[in-house]
């Protein structure tokens, strides 16, 4: 039996750690052959990069080895994937290699797309890239007063970054004694201030003591670098010194070339993760076209029961469980506060007022993700 | 040739209906239709709101077993330049 991860992300990464333990018994008696098939030999801690961005950590403590976050009997290759052929159970990569299997997981994520918005990609920061997070620093380090417009494109990866980089932008221009130079405004696409209902109420609040000024069903449609003024979709504008955006994102160019779906965003079984129409065939993460959070927890906990299912297919012939859509992310508040947001299809999230602990338990995840990376945590 | 997409946000909480439902129609084709279902009965409200904001068109609204059923086709945004409000 052969089972094939494509993508070596945080839900690729726990998928196969935590298979390659369910089914070690199987890997060492050659009953089973696990193989991972990644773009990129360094595997990323993606939200680090929003502390990259406020100068509060270097690049470097970003990555590891992808090889050394692997269990032993993971065959593990540097060869993307340019071509799947689910009709035919086999894929080809760039080197022009074909990888057959029986089983397929997909979790090649999504990417930030600011170039999709005129004017966007080359007036704006953001925190979703290494370059874009070092570019980012570079700016706010250098900004000495104005107008700060946050913006947010749609579908995001990450939804706790547009409160987030708001909250940490507005301390650290406190704490560099701007605080009297620098204004904020922030946008949003829908009616309210955040997806999540109870987020946005208790953002409208901290907004309102703080004098954050927000509009709300406001959607990019361009920016004007010479005016500097950006410009949504409902018709309004809003003029702006520093534009910090959230860009939309899509699925991998791979996924679409390939016609596995619109915008590189695979239809899936909300509770199986199984790709529509298909029985061997599964994706994860980013890439599933599920209407939840785009978020590393969201893979973390897809990866944990599609594990599970992989395993109790080869050991028993079915999956034994369901994917709850459970979902859980941290919120900074600041610079010293965070809260959290946990939910699933069935029950909506109840955050806390945010406190230091929690800020101080987010900082050690930073750390405790390479555990989670391993299948540990 | 215009398409019909079905987006199934029952029990979603993030990104939500709304959200879905822009994302949608930013991959969607002039013509096209999108049915979103939402367990969310703000949904009813919001997605209204937005699509006489941006000028698209409202095709049907009904609920069913607490379920809403929202059609919506894209059309040429034809959405005039206002004042910001704060």
């Amino acid at each position: 039996m052969k089972i094939l991860i494509v993508g070596g992300g945080m839900g690729g990464t726990i998928l196969a750690n935590n298979l390659a333990r369910r089914l070690c018994s199987e890997l060492k008696a050659n009953k089973v052959r696990l193989t991972m098939l990644s773009a990129s030999d360094k595997h990323m801690y993606q939200p680090g990069l929003l502390y990259v961005a406020l100068g509060r950590a270097a690049t470097d403590e970003l990555y590891r080895e992808q090889a050394g976050l692997l269990e032993p009997g993971i065959e593990f290759h540097v060869d993307p994937v340019e071509e799947f052929h689910l009709d035919k159970n086999h894929v080809k990569t760039k080197s022009g290699r074909t990888f057959s299997y029986d089983l397929i997981a997909i979790a090649t994520g999504s990417r930030p797309v600011p170039e999709e918005i005129p004017g966007l990609a080359e007036n704006s920061i953001n925190v979703y890239t290494e370059e874009a997070a070092l570019k980012f620093w570079k700016t706010i380090s250098a900004f000495r007063g104005g107008r700060v417009v946050v913006t947010v494109g749609v579908p995001h990866k990450c939804p706790m970054i547009p409160p987030e980089v708001t909250f940490c932008l507005y301390d650290f221009f406190r704490d560099r004694g701007l605080a009297d130079k620098v204004s904020f405004h922030y946008t949003y696409p829908i009616g309210r201030l955040h997806s999540l209902e109870p987020v946005g109420k208790w953002m409208q609040g901290e907004f309102d003591k703080r004098g954050i000024t927000y509009e709300t069903l406001f959607n990019i449609k361009k920016v004007d670098g010479a005016k500097k003024v950006v410009q949504s979709e409902e018709g309004s504008e809003a003029n702006y010194d520093l534009l910090v955006a959230v860009p939309g994102h899509r699925g991998m160019e791979v996924i679409e070339k390939n016609n596995l779906g619109k915008g590189g965003w695979i239809p899936v079984d909300r509770n199986r993760l199984s790709i529509e129409g298909r029985q061997n065939a599964f994706a994860l993460g980013d890439t599933t076209n599920i209407p939840i959070s785009k978020a590393g927890s969201t893979a973390h906990f897809e990866a944990e029961a599609l594990a599970e299912n992989l395993a109790a297919i080869i050991k028993i012939g079915s999956p034994v469980r369901d994917y709850d859509g459970k979902v859980f992310c941290f919120i900074e508040a600041g610079k010293d506060k965070a809260t959290y947001a946990m939910f699933n299809y069935n029950n909506p999230p109840d955050p806390k007022p945010p406190t230091k602990s929690v800020h101080w338990f987010k900082m050690a995840y930073n750390q405790l993700y390479w555990a989670s990376a391993r299948g540990l945590l | 040739m215009a398409e019909r997409q079905v987006i199934d946000a029952r029990g979603t909480f993030c990104p939500g209906p709304l959200m879905e439902l822009i994302a949608a129609v930013k991959l969607a084709s002039i013509g096209d239709e999108i049915e979103v279902l939402s367990t969310d009965a703000g949904s009813a409200a919001d997605i209204p709101e937005w699509i006489q904001k941006v000028g698209h068109e409202m095709v049907s609204t009904s609920s069913e077993s607490g379920v809403w059923h929202i059609v919506i086709r894209k059309t040429e945004s034809r959405a005039k330049p206002r004042g910001e409000k704060t």
